[in-house]
């Protein structure tokens, strides 16, 4: 099962011929994912790393039958490559490139909103490092070989600490569903909360570990969704215990504008929201392991 | 980005809000000039810096003549203010505005933001202006309106005018406070600004409807396609290491401990700053090298970290993903034998080629300390900086 991705899950990477779109192209066809082509306005009927280009989204969704697509379009044209994926029909998108203006990012949320829920394509990212279904496909920028397969499903807002919780439990041995990066920026495609909600639906996932940061509230909006609905045991460390109040700790989004965004607050909300918390970031694997042993 | 008042002021009256006459002074005698060239007979020296509660901090003087211009300017230059929004270090005060004072009936909050959790502008009001709000959201939270804007449409004038009206204004007032409030959310769209506030806003004592300060802050992201907003940054009023850091591609933010770190992401960052906490130290930094860390990029890393002096050993945690250990093993060796480094230095490598990295590190036949997980990283750094602590009396 997984969620968003699979082996089938067919592909095109926006930003396809640029020097990061290749290498990274590469990477995830190397992985075994199943991308069928790629877009690059003004190359549409050549071939690049032995695929298709088109010049358009949505000719490479009539001709492909694509249903999923990665950005890797530079920071001041990326609004609008991810709304083309969306008017053309894509279902879900990750948006890698780091450093879109806000304000772009509020114009395609509000586009996004005007599609019914049932077309609205998914959103992750932008500023992440992208999704990987281990085992299965990788549509992200992520090193494929630290993830192992299993049943543990992973919600991050940054690259690396996702990179070191699946290493801690590769150690351990244990295996991930979906890991899903959504990003460092104030406003992103979806919350802790929206990933949440999809992992509470899939069978496979047992356990959840969710990697929040000081700013914002998402994490504990997902605590209370998690209080509400959620069956399935979640994990939850905050980083950023030492961050000091109105300084950008290198995401955009990282940034503790009042109180209840520091991560002492955040940490004490999930608490009372019955949310296991790691304090120590070296014991995200172990404290994932214990939670797997309780649930069976 | 944050920028001046008196250039928020300058942006501003360019979208129809008021403000009251003034000029800008870079030494007393250009403030007294200043003086001479506006309205009035009473005038109000104002330190530029980076800060609000200003007035609190002395910033903020009222003058009665041309003489207590030149004595406020002279007070205020070249000297650190120090409020509660700069905490301990303060601002330095390069420039003074002038302006002429603006006697007034009534005060009020006006603010846009971009608000990250329903993604759209909101516009926050209150009919009390003047104090911080914050401290009024603690005591009157009721007098605080907030009113969400619609990004494909706009503000409206209806809404403006539930501002307007919540401020107690009619008539010619009424007008002009719609226009004042519409010509805001205006220019935090066209500029790209993510806060724009002016406390207070004013009723002066002629009728007129007066921004007697104004703050605005800037998406740095959006910097590309505002070239005019760009030029308006003020290096004087960040910390020079930070500006430093961002010309060469890396994020970081200077802290009072004395472990400092050398991380690739944001995330793994501040969890190793975490980690060093739990370990019973205290970290001297936040920074993060970026994706594509260099042997070069390295080198100014370790340059930019040592340049703390209360840096009493350094960490290197790197979880290469697109990156590659060994690389980065070859930059920390390059840059170590580089810069002679004198103090304990902690790396823990993992990801790509880990293995390879460590085998660098342990052959370089440089004194550097590894480690395999983030916990032994933490622990070993705080360890060694207790050694070098320990060592110091000894050594004097």
């Amino acid at each position: 099962m997984a969620i968003l991705i699979n082996e089938q899950t067919r592909i095109i990477v926006q930003g396809f011929t640029g020097k990061i779109g290749t290498f990274h192209a590469q990477e995830m066809l190397n992985y075994g994912s199943n991308i069928v082509g790629g877009v690059t306005p003004g190359k549409g009927g050549q071939q690049h790393l032995n695929l298709p280009i088109f010049n358009t989204v949505k000719e490479a969704v009539q001709v492909t039958g694509a249903e999923a697509s990665i950005i890797f379009v530079p920071p001041a044209f990326a609004a609008d490559s991810i709304m083309e994926a969306a008017d053309a029909g894509i279902k879900y998108c990750v948006a890698i490139t780091d450093g879109i203006p806000t304000q772009d990012m509020m114009t395609v949320k509000n586009f996004l909103r005007c599609f019914h829920k049932n077309e609205r394509m998914l959103l992750t990212g932008p500023n992440c490092a992208g999704t990987i279904s281990p085992g299965r496909a990788m549509l992200g920028i992520m090193p494929g070989h630290i993830y192992l397969q299993g049943n543990v499903g992973i919600i991050g807002r940054s690259g690396t600490l996702g990179y070191e919780a699946a290493d801690q439990m590769k150690i351990l041995n244990i295996g991930i569903s979906t890991s899903v990066g959504i990003g460092g920026d104030p406003i992103i495609g979806s919350s802790h909360r929206d990933i949440l909600e999809r992992f509470e639906s899939d069978p496979e996932t047992k356990v959840i570990l969710m990697i929040g940061e000081i700013g914002g509230s998402q994490e504990v909006e997902a605590g209370i969704f998690f209080k509400n609905h959620s069956s399935k045991p979640l994990v939850a460390y905050i980083a950023g215990l030492t961050a000091p109040e109105g300084r950008r700790m290198g995401h955009a989004g990282a940034i503790i504008s009042s109180a209840s965004e520091s991560a002492a607050e955040k940490i004490a909300a999930l608490k009372d929201l019955g949310v296991t918390i790691c304090q120590n970031p070296a014991a995200m694997g172990r404290t994932v392991g214990e939670a797997l042993i309780k649930c069976g | 980005m944050d920028i001046h008042e008196y250039q928020a002021k300058e942006i501003l009256a360019e979208y129809g809000v008021k403000i009251a006459g003034g000029g800008l002074a870079y030494n007393p005698e250009e403030a007294v000039q200043r003086a001479r060239e506006i309205d009035g007979n009473t005038f109000v020296v104002k330190a530029q810096i980076h800060s609000g509660a200003r007035g609190k901090a002395g910033g903020i003087k009222v003058c009665k003549n041309h003489d207590e211009v030149k004595v406020a300017a002279e007070e205020l230059l070249d000297k650190k203010l120090i409020t509660h929004q700069t905490g301990p270090a303060g601002k330095i005060c390069s420039r003074v505005y002038i302006e002429t004072e603006t006697t007034f009936t009534k005060e009020f909050y006006l603010c846009f933001l971009i608000d990250r959790s329903s993604e759209c502008v909101v516009m926050i009001g209150s009919a009390q202006g003047g104090m911080e709000i914050e401290q009024l959201a603690k005591t009157n939270p009721k007098a605080i309106k907030k009113v969400y804007i619609e990004p494909a449409v706009g503000l409206q004038d209806f809404q403006a005018r539930e501002m307007a009206f919540l401020f107690g204004l009619e008539g010619p007032q009424l007008i002009h406070a719609i226009k004042t409030i519409k010509g805001c959310y205006r220019a935090l769209r066209d500029l790209d600004a993510n806060m724009l506030e002016i406390n207070p806003l004013v009723i002066a004592n002629n009728g007129d409807l007066i921004a007697l300060d104004a703050k605005m802050s800037f998406d740095e992201n959006a910097l590309f396609r505002h070239h005019r907003i760009a030029e308006l940054r003020d290096k004087t009023q960040v910390d020079p290491r930070e500006t430093g850091a961002s010309e060469h591609g890396l994020s970081y933010v200077g802290l009072d401990g004395d472990i400092g770190c050398i991380i690739n992401g944001a995330g793994l960052a501040m969890a190793t700053m975490d980690m060093i906490k739990l370990a019973g130290g205290e970290p001297a930094n936040f920074l993060d090298v970026g994706g594509g860390a260099s042997a070069e990029r390295t080198e100014r890393a370790f340059r930019l970290v040592l340049a703390d002096k209360n840096v009493k050993v350094i960490l290197v945690n790197i979880f290469a993903g697109i990156n590659r250990c060994d690389w980065i093993a070859e930059g920390v060796v390059h840059a170590v034998k580089n810069i002679d480094m004198k103090i304990p230095l902690v790396v823990r490598l993992s990801g790509t080629n880990a293995e390879l990295g460590r085998q660098i590190i342990n052959e370089s036949g440089l004194p550097i300390i590894t480690a395999n997980t983030l916990a032994e990283a933490a622990e070993k750094a705080v360890y060694a900086r207790n050694q070098v602590i320990e060592q110091k009396p000894r050594g004097l």
